[in-house]
């Protein structure tokens, strides 16, 4: 096991340097330079140049790498050229609103998807199990920002239990921030949950079909014992997978509900600095959520291990 | 009393009738093999008498275990008896264990579902009951997972869980099928102390008859869900009444008639010093790789009609070997040449065209959306100048009529035959092309006996016929003995021994082969027997 991890934690650091040459060389060859966008149209050529050597663009891209990479691992991120503010503290305001959000909304879709995929499985063929597949085909193909719009209307307009948008800030208390995030969270997790109880219900399937499936009802274990103890554990491999993809697409892919509820996240920076050319705030934020994706990578794998001892003998 | 008395049992799965009056019993002490081939209902029976039937199962009739009839019971009641009353074991012993837990826990499981007690108290019996099947704590630990332990040494733990609470009746469905003969050996001797041990039932199912007609003490024969005829197994071997437990046994002992063979006619195979690595997955990153020797030096010569049976257990190498002679994988050393060229993977295609091979499976190596036509057709890949037209038709339909089909079914799809009938298909394929060597792949291990036996008598026809030689790879000594004239015995990647197959059969010099032929479940004479009965006026 302990090899394993070392070869999974290798194969993360790896990862990580390919990843961040590719971030920086691409957004390089990106046509656009900062320094006139940021001076605009009429800018004079001395002026640009002034601005470029004061933003550290004048040195070779090579020196600009390191320095990049380097400061990161210090935790300095670099300035923003647009808002001459710290890179880290703007990603520091903001990953503690998306940061949470994604483990919410994972939380809550793998609590609905769970029962509800264990279920359909166990009633394979029954109104039971078409009723879920049902509800999942829908959470499938409505989009989310069409639930959230829908949560809005309900729940903050008509019955005024949540409000319509804006995060309350960690500083106002757990509660408060919690709740400026459930809608967000659970119209993330909706579509979500309906990805993955289809998963969870097929992988059990599999599994239900099994060999040692029999054997164990062959002991004497009623069919809910047998589902329980040698069904979830064996099914737990793909729905892993997804719950791993889910949670990268959860962290990066909430632009929509970001803007939907007006909340501070990491989607909607991306969004702004992209449009205003601020490449290092572009790449420091895809580079962390690389980091962090890949280190989801990295638990998942570990999650793996744990649980199908043939991956540990492996090495 | 008996221990367990299936009455008048019928089943039916939607409109299909599985089982149809089905009625036995066995003692305790009492080892009764139900047999017959594929379809036959045997595997149904075994599961209705554990009452784990599919949920769209019907059924009518009496499954009575002492004075409780299985059938009229609650689920709950069959849960708490299940694994307690009756223990099961089965066929697959590579898929029957979860693969997630350990040894220990899986057998200790039986034990905790029907007994209170502590987990430390649990361990230990489980443990006892491991060292009793042949898996010693100190090798073989409660840690243990599946995958760290042989096919045989699964089935031990598929035992110990099946017999840990010591349940009056066995159920046992193909339980060797999957394993090599020295292995089933062993199995098979383990069921049977067992029974003796604890004074079990064992109800075994298995369509092996050479190992019925060692095992049991009584023989049920089912063929399409009904019992045809059941006895005491000395006296129904002596005096076997259905015509179909005749044509069974007949089948199973199918001697074909082979035609003499050419002697000193040059060889158009010759394997010389073959060698066949695999490479290991990495144990260390920079370490230099790892090999293992899958075949290590062979050499033999195969001449102009010949039949060369080769023989071994799995892992041998003996499929290793094939894929080398079929020009499909490298060798590290040494070389093989076929009719005076040499054999690789970038042999030219025109070279393959004089070796054409037939696997195991006839349900899978079959494109399922091509018609048979096309299936045929596909060594022509091989040729420069395919036949067309007419003249392709013609050798179609000629084919088709020289492995026993009809020249109409070229334009049926594969799913439409049986498996006897799609192993005619593959042979087809592989003489179409009119070549002078083919290989038999366990081409006929997947078959029932009396689809075997026909299969084997098209082979020595077609031998016949068209003087082709063949090598015949199989794990089945009777079939071996049956079908060539020399043999190859191979063991860890080695020929051991080799010779006139009858010779080999007979004085076997190799203690290897002496171990395999011994432990190879043989029929018994059926005319000694007969004759020992003294039953007069027996009619064919």
């Amino acid at each position: 096991m302990l090899r394993y991890t070392l070869k999974r934690a290798l194969s993360l650091g790896l990862s990580l340097a390919v990843a961040s040459l590719v971030i920086f060389f691409v957004i390089e060859v990106v046509p656009g330079d900062p320094a006139s966008f940021m001076l605009g149209l009429n800018a004079q050529p001395d002026t640009i140049a002034a601005l470029r050597s004061e933003l550290g663009l004048d040195v070779s891209k090579l020196e600009r790498y390191l320095a990049w990479v380097g400061g990161m691992l210090q935790g300095d991120f670099g300035t923003s050229y647009t808002y001459r503010t710290p890179v880290t503290e703007m990603i520091g305001d903001r990953i503690w609103v998306s940061l949470p959000l994604a483990l919410y909304a994972l939380t809550l879709s793998t609590l609905i998807a769970f029962p509800a995929g264990i279920y359909a499985a166990s009633r394979r063929g029954k109104p039971g199990d078409m009723a879920v597949m049902g509800a999942t085909q829908l959470g499938v193909a409505v989009p989310n920002f069409w639930f959230a719009m829908m949560l809005v209307l309900i729940f903050a307009i008509n019955l005024r239990w949540f409000s319509a948008g804006g995060f309350a800030g960690w500083d106002k208390g757990v509660a408060a921030a919690m709740k400026s995030l459930t809608l967000p969270a659970i119209s993330l997790a909706l579509p979500q949950s309906a990805i993955l109880a289809r998963v969870m219900r097929s992988a059990l399937l599999d599994v239900l079909g099994e060999d040692f499936m029999r054997t164990a009802r062959a002991k004497g274990l009623t069919r809910r014992q047998a589902l329980m103890r040698h069904g979830l554990r064996n099914a737990m491999i793909p729905v892993l997978t997804i719950i791993g993809m889910q949670f990268s697409f959860l962290l990066a892919g909430a632009i929509i509900i970001e803007q939907v509820f007006f909340l501070p996240g990491l989607g909607r920076l991306i969004f702004q600095s992209i449009s205003a050319r601020d490449l290092i705030v572009v790449e420091s934020v895809v580079m962390l959520l690389v980091f962090l994706v890949i280190l989801v990578t990295f638990l998942v794998d570990l999650a793996y291990a744990a649980i199908d001892p043939r991956l540990r003998s492996r090495t | 009393m008996s221990l367990l008395s299936v009455q008048n049992l019928s089943l039916s799965i939607g409109p299909v009738p599985i089982l149809k009056n089905v009625t036995f019993s066995i003692a305790p002490g009492e080892i009764v093999a139900v047999t017959g081939e594929s379809g036959s209902g045997k595997s149904m029976t075994a599961l209705a008498a554990m009452q784990l039937l599919p949920d769209s199962a019907c059924t009518s009739g009496h499954i009575m275990l002492r004075d409780e009839d299985l059938t009229a019971q609650s689920e709950k009641s069959l849960c708490a008896m299940r694994g307690n009353c009756i223990g099961m074991v089965f066929q697959e012993p590579m898929t029957a264990l979860n693969p997630l837990h350990t040894i220990g826990q899986q057998v200790a499981e039986t034990i905790h579902m029907h007994a209170v007690m502590p987990k430390a108290e649990a361990e230990a019996e489980a443990a006892a009951m491991l060292t009793r099947v042949g898996l010693p704590q100190d090798r073989f630990p409660l840690s243990r997972y599946p995958h760290e332990l042989s096919g045989g040494q699964r089935q031990r733990v598929v035992i110990a869980m099946a017999i840990a609470r010591r349940p009056r009746l066995l159920i046992a469905d193909e339980p060797t099928t999957a394993l090599d003969v020295t292995t089933q050996a062993k199995i098979l001797d383990l069921l049977k102390d067992l029974v003796e041990e604890y004074d079990m039932g064992l109800l075994m199912i298995t369509h092996d008859l050479a190992v019925v007609a060692d095992m049991a003490d009584r023989i049920v024969v089912m063929r399409k869900g009904e019992v045809v005829e059941q006895g005491d197994t000395k006296h129904l071997l002596a005096n076997m009444q259905h015509p179909y437990t005749k044509a069974l046994f007949e089948a199973s002992g199918h001697q074909v008639d082979l035609p003499s063979a050419n002697d000193s006619t040059p060889a158009i195979l010759s394997v010389q010093n073959a060698v066949r690595d695999y490479a290991l997955p990495r144990t260390q990153l920079f370490a230099p790789r790892a090999y293992h020797r899958a075949v290590k030096g062979v050499s033999f010569d195969l001449h102009h009609g010949e039949r060369v049976g080769l023989v071994g257990e799995s892992g041998c190498g003996k499929s290793t070997l094939t894929r080398a002679i079929l020009g499909l994988e490298p060798l590290q050393d040494g070389k093989i040449t076929a009719f005076n060229a040499p054999v690789g993977p970038d042999m030219p295609a025109a070279s393959r065209i004089k070796t054409q091979v037939v696997f195991q499976d006839p349900y899978s190596s079959f494109n399922p959306r091509h018609r048979v036509a096309r299936i045929l057709t596909e060594p022509f890949h091989l040729v420069d100048t395919p036949p067309a037209g007419d003249a392709l038709n013609q050798v179609i339909s000629d084919v088709l009529t020289d492995v026993g089909l009809q020249p109409s079914d070229a334009q049926k799809y594969i799913h439409e035959f049986s498996g006897g009938q799609r192993q005619r298909i593959a042979i087809a394929r592989a003489v179409i092309t009119k070549p002078e060597l083919i290989i038999f792949d366990e081409a006929v291990s997947a078959l029932d006996v009396s689809i075997r036996a026909q299969i084997l008598d098209l082979i020595a026809e077609l031998s016949r016929r068209h003087n082709l030689a063949y090598l015949f790879i199989s794990h089945d000594l009777s079939v071996v003995r049956s079908v060539t004239d020399r043999v190859l015995v191979m063991q860890n990647g080695e020929i051991v021994e080799q010779g006139e197959t009858e010779t080999v059969f007979n004085t076997p010099q190799h203690p290897y082969t002496q171990t395999l032929i011994n432990a190879a479940p043989v029929l018994p004479d059926m005319a000694a027997l007969t004759s020992q009965t003294e039953t007069p006026n027996d009619s064919a």
